[in-house]
């Protein structure tokens, strides 16, 4: 690790000024960000530990869940109104990492997590545009059967490794953000850029600018959702494919739906065009399967990760199908 | 200042000194294990303030007040503890080098079971208890790995500590 200091933010206004410094970095559970000081691929001259901030988690008034951005994974995952309104969000994080993990990790620092692109992590001897942009991507043409089919560019192909992410992204999920210039808010779809040209830019954050808190809005039908992961272990591994769901069915009728996609792509897919391929329509295997196809239509697989576009079809088909009884 | 099995300790004043690195390098604490150093192995994992948690991504100076428990902290004035005795009593290690973090995890792991905590395997989140059976067990220790095999007696030993601590 390169040389830094460390300082407890004791409020927000204090880890805003603390973290308007150059090359100043927030830290939450250092479950990602300490391993990337470790590889020298992050090099901070200044840590502003944000753990001591709000870990609240509150059920308000208006049905929504506004969760303080220092809470733990875990705490989450636990808390009786997710496990009873948004089930989707508790099976993604309890699919992510492992217990140890979870008890560290915080809400804010899941999202700001960086990718797993092993050519990310090679310091030594990869190239990668998010280390060094313009430098060139060796996962294009190399080992690339993890690497993402959706969203990505001819700079980079690096998957999103969150599983609350997608959860939240399904939720229509609003990150509620301070920096010098004030407080707002961006919904969790907006808050991860696709590469393009400048993959080493991952968010729409200012400088500074820290995440305080996660606002999950009222979805009476999210008490019907879940989330499948599929992955090359059992448990403790990053997902191959994974789908989060939520859906509003009469017995006939999808009346309402949300879909995302982790494992896939470039930041947490929202798969809107599946959504839209399936309001309103009768629950059967086949429209499940046309919605899937309407998602995945834009996928551009490499060299080894083709056999993602047929999984990832497979699974939105088989969820769908838990969720409603339907015969996938 | 930090508590590591009871005793004060001062905190390290350059802040990359991992919490492992504390342990292991600083005071002498060589019972918990570095496997990997980069959080996929879990033979690091301590307890502080009650929660598993990894110490090879810990940065030791943010747990300032917290209190720590390693392998050393559970055998208490030289006894085993119980988990330690069902570990030798079921052949849970070949090597060895994965059962500090293996018993302090299985510690840990069955303080979330007895607080509701769910896992990915729990069919009804909204349970209020939830029995430990062996597909639980197994889910909720992936975060430890071992890499002799020695799963089986693992899984049994945890599986008898859990009983008789329940």
């Amino acid at each position: 690790m390169i040389p830094f200091t460390y300082t407890r933010a004791a409020s927000v206004s204090d880890a805003i000024r603390l973290g308007a410094a150059t090359q100043a970095k927030y830290l939450g559970g250092g479950t990602n960000l300490v391993d990337l000081l470790r590889e020298t691929i992050e090099q901070p001259s200044s840590l502003v530990d944000v753990t001591g901030l709000s870990n609240t988690i509150e059920e308000r008034s208006d049905g929504s869940l506004m969760i303080g951005a220092a809470a733990h994974n875990t705490a989450v995952a636990e808390h009786p109104a997710v496990r009873r309104r948004y089930p989707v969000l508790a099976r993604a994080i309890l699919a992510g990492a492992s217990a140890q993990v979870r008890n560290m990790a915080t809400v804010g620092g899941n999202l700001l997590q960086r990718t797993r692109c092993t050519y990310f992590y090679d310091n030594d001897s990869a190239r990668c545009n998010k280390r060094e942009p313009g430098r060139g991507c060796d996962a294009l043409d190399g080992f690339n059967r993890t690497h993402a089919i959706l969203g990505t560019s001819s700079a980079c192909v690096a998957t999103h490794p969150s599983d609350m992410c997608v959860a939240l992204a399904a939720l229509g999920a609003v990150v509620h953000l301070t920096g010098a210039k004030g407080a707002r808010t961006v919904p969790l779809t907006g808050l991860h850029r696709l590469p393009g040209e400048r993959p080493d830019v991952e968010t729409e954050l200012e400088p500074g600018e820290l995440i305080t808190a996660v606002e999950v809005p009222a979805l009476s039908f999210a008490a019907r959702s879940t989330y499948r992961k599929v992955r090359d272990r059992a448990s403790y591994a990053f997902a191959i494919v994974a789908v989060a769901a939520a859906i509003e069915f009469d017995g006939a009728t999808v009346t309402d739906v949300r879909l995302a996609l982790g494992g896939v792509a470039t930041k947490p897919w929202r798969a809107w065009a599946a959504e839209a391929a399936l309001k309103g329509k009768p629950a059967t295997a086949e429209n499940f399967r046309a919605a899937a196809a309407a998602e995945l239509a834009g996928a551009k697989p490499l060299r080894d990760n083709g056999f993602k576009v047929q999984l990832a079809k497979r699974t939105i088909v088989a969820v769908l199908a838990e969720l409603t009884g339907v015969q996938g | 200042m930090i508590r590591i099995n009871g005793s004060a300790a001062r905190l390290p004043d350059d802040p990359r000194v991992s919490l492992l690195d504390l342990l292991r390098e600083r005071l002498q604490l060589s019972g918990t294990k570095k496997g990997c150093d980069q959080g996929a192995c879990g033979a690091c994992t301590v307890l502080v303030d009650g929660q598993r948690i990894l110490s090879c991504l810990a940065l030791a100076v943010q747990y300032d007040g917290c209190s720590v428990t390693t392998i050393e902290g559970l055998a208490a004035d030289g006894a085993l503890h119980p988990l330690q005795r069902a570990f030798v009593e079921h052949d849970g290690l070949q090597c060895g080098y994965c059962t500090p973090g293996q018993i302090c995890s299985a510690v840990g792991m069955v303080e979330e079971v007895r607080r509701g905590v769910p896992s990915l395997v729990t069919s009804d989140l909204c349970a209020e208890t939830i029995a430990l059976t062996h597909d639980e067990l197994r889910e909720r220790m992936s975060g430890n790995l071992c890499r002799c095999g020695a799963y089986n007696g693992i899984v049994d030993a945890i599986a008898e500590y859990a009983e008789t601590a329940r």
